[in-house]
């Protein structure tokens, strides 16, 4: 039961996913896919879906009904080893959710050592290199606590960046931070985009998502009712849904 | 909203992966209904062809010597559900003190706060047959009269069981995470308050499955006051036993004590199932 191969060259593509939790339907046949390199930014109210679509796209959550590609494999389909695909993506989520009793090099270097097999050295000094680079060399054995919400969030990011996924999945985080510390996550996330990491992020932040997303999805109510170049959707809304959701942005 | 009314047919594809999980649940449920036959048989096999299974039935499992026994070892069980039924209290309420005896901060409690743990320690590093022996012989000594039996094996249990259910409670109060009582204290709940509607509901949560250890080897350990001459399931099981030269009596004491502790297993398993399914939505992988 093999469906329909991707035609496009996506490195991850959905197609028509459903998914409810008892009988609330949250996920009414979405379709996205993320090109290599892309930044994709998912918009819309709370409760539209976003967290859910990220999740079933990461096999956090599973779906009722749709397909998802990651490249050529259906990881959809129930034979497939769901810990090997999860594997191959990151994720980051809104409440950071590092292990409390690791220190943030153990956090980072965790999936490197268990699940990929990496040297302890290896693996340290690759995450001492990144902890370096967003400005945490100095918190490396530090446990996650004794950091502050833009550190905990930069640590998290570096974990889920740290296997060097194929795709990254940034679930509305900075939503726990204030404004300054929001800047350090976000310029983050600027910079891996300016790297070439392909991104699919749900987000809150209308301004950053028109700065850094080469396109923007806006769901409303599990469904996906505008999507294009962020400019044009930010510049030009179509659908009244979306413009009544940006009326009260104005950057 | 239209969505409460549609519900999605699912699409032909969904209907085959779902069609391929049943298979393949049905599959594991049959390997595991095999498996458990086969070593239910050779279970069997290796007991009954063992050399001298029939001495050890004859001595352990004589049916008729079990039912004769029954009425008596019931009379004394019933004694012991008594015992367990006071001390549940006892030890739920004294326990639950000194937990908060040995997490309450500042230097005023200092001196509780040592004495509850020195209590903690003596203890559960007293064998429990040694409290039972000062608290169920040396106390109406020293008393100098008659103490019922029950009261003393209540003293005892209480005594030796909060020192480890203390220690559990406490376990549970300090992995409710900090920012707990933070919401809490912001909410203007006291000290207590926060303690009584937040932290411990969550603490005890926590901690059910070690909670229903301590509970589970209570209701055996009541079974020890036999020794202060109570007539008790295990004294009534003594006696016939040695009346009949038959060690069946002792079995069927045996078996009431494990059909009390099943069903407390099951329903705490229960219950913390159904918390978390409150609690948290979304599969845990």
């Amino acid at each position: 039961m093999s469906g329909p191969a991707p035609e496009s060259s996506a490195v991850l593509r959905a197609e028509g996913i459903w998914k409810s939790f008892g009988e609330h339907e949250v996920l009414r046949g979405v379709s996205v896919s993320l090109a290599p390199h892309e930044v994709v930014a998912l918009i819309g109210a709370s409760g539209s879906g976003k967290s859910t679509l990220l999740r079933c796209l990461g096999l956090l959550e599973p779906i009722d009904d749709g397909q998802i590609w990651l490249g050529d494999l259906d990881i959809s389909d129930p034979r497939v080893d769901g810990n090997r695909v999860r594997a191959r993506l990151g994720a980051v989520f809104q409440s950071y959710n590092l292990f409390p009793h690791l220190s943030v090099l153990d956090n980072v270097t965790l999936a490197s050592r268990v699940v990929h097999r990496m040297p302890r050295a290896q693996a340290e000094a690759r995450a001492r290199e990144l902890l370096a680079r967003v400005g945490l060399a100095d918190f490396a054995s530090s446990h996650p606590d004794r950091l502050s919400g833009g550190q905990q969030q930069r640590a998290a990011i570096v974990r889920a960046i740290a296997t060097d996924p194929e795709v990254l999945l940034l679930d509305e985080i900075t939503s726990a931070l204030d404004p300054e510390l929001v800047g350090e996550v976000l310029e983050l996330v600027r910079a891996l985009a300016a790297e070439g990491t392909t991104i699919l992020m749900a987000t809150h932040e209308m301004a950053f998502a028109r700065d850094v997303a080469d396109r923007v999805v806006f769901l409303d109510d599990g469904v996906i009712v505008e999507e294009g170049a962020s400019a044009s959707v930010f510049g030009a809304p179509q659908h009244p849904r979306t413009q009544a959701f940006l009326a009260r942005f104005s950057g | 909203m239209i969505s409460q009314i549609s519900r999605h047919a699912p699409s032909g594809l969904e209907l085959e992966r779902r069609a391929f999980r049943r298979g393949r649940e049905r599959r594991s449920v049959l390997v595991a209904i095999a498996s458990s036959l086969v070593f239910a048989a050779i279970i069997w096999a290796t007991v009954i062809n063992t050399p001298g299974w029939a001495g050890v039935q004859q001595a352990f499992f004589d049916p008729a010597i079990a039912v004769q026994s029954l009425p008596k070892i019931w009379d004394g069980f019933l004694i012991n559900l008594q015992v367990l039924g006071f001390s549940l209290v006892t030890v739920s309420v004294v326990a639950l003190v000194i937990a908060v005896l040995r997490t309450v901060r500042g230097p005023v409690f200092f001196p509780l706060r040592v004495l509850a743990a020195a209590y903690t320690d003596l203890f559960r590093g007293l064998p429990f047959i040694i409290v039972l022996y000062l608290i169920g012989f040396g106390v109406p000594t020293i008393m100098n009269t008659r103490i019922p039996v029950v009261v003393l094996g209540v003293v005892a249990i209480t005594l030796t069981y909060s020192s480890y259910v203390a220690e559990v409670l406490r376990a549970g109060i300090e992995a409710v995470h900090p920012s707990q009582r933070l919401a809490a204290r912001a909410l203007g709940l006291g000290y207590v308050q926060t303690l009584r509607r937040v932290v411990l509901p969550q603490a005890v949560r926590k901690v059910t499955p070690p909670l229903m250890n301590d509970f589970i080897s209570m209701q055996k350990d009541v079974g020890l006051i036999s020794i202060l001459g109570a007539i008790d399931a295990i004294a009534a099981a003594r006696s016939s036993a040695s009346l009949s030269y038959n060690f069946t009596p002792y079995v069927v004491a045996g078996i009431l004590f494990i059909l009390l502790a099943i069903p407390t297993i099951r329903l705490t398993d229960w219950y913390t199932a159904r918390l978390r399914e409150r609690e948290q939505q979304g599969s845990i992988l």
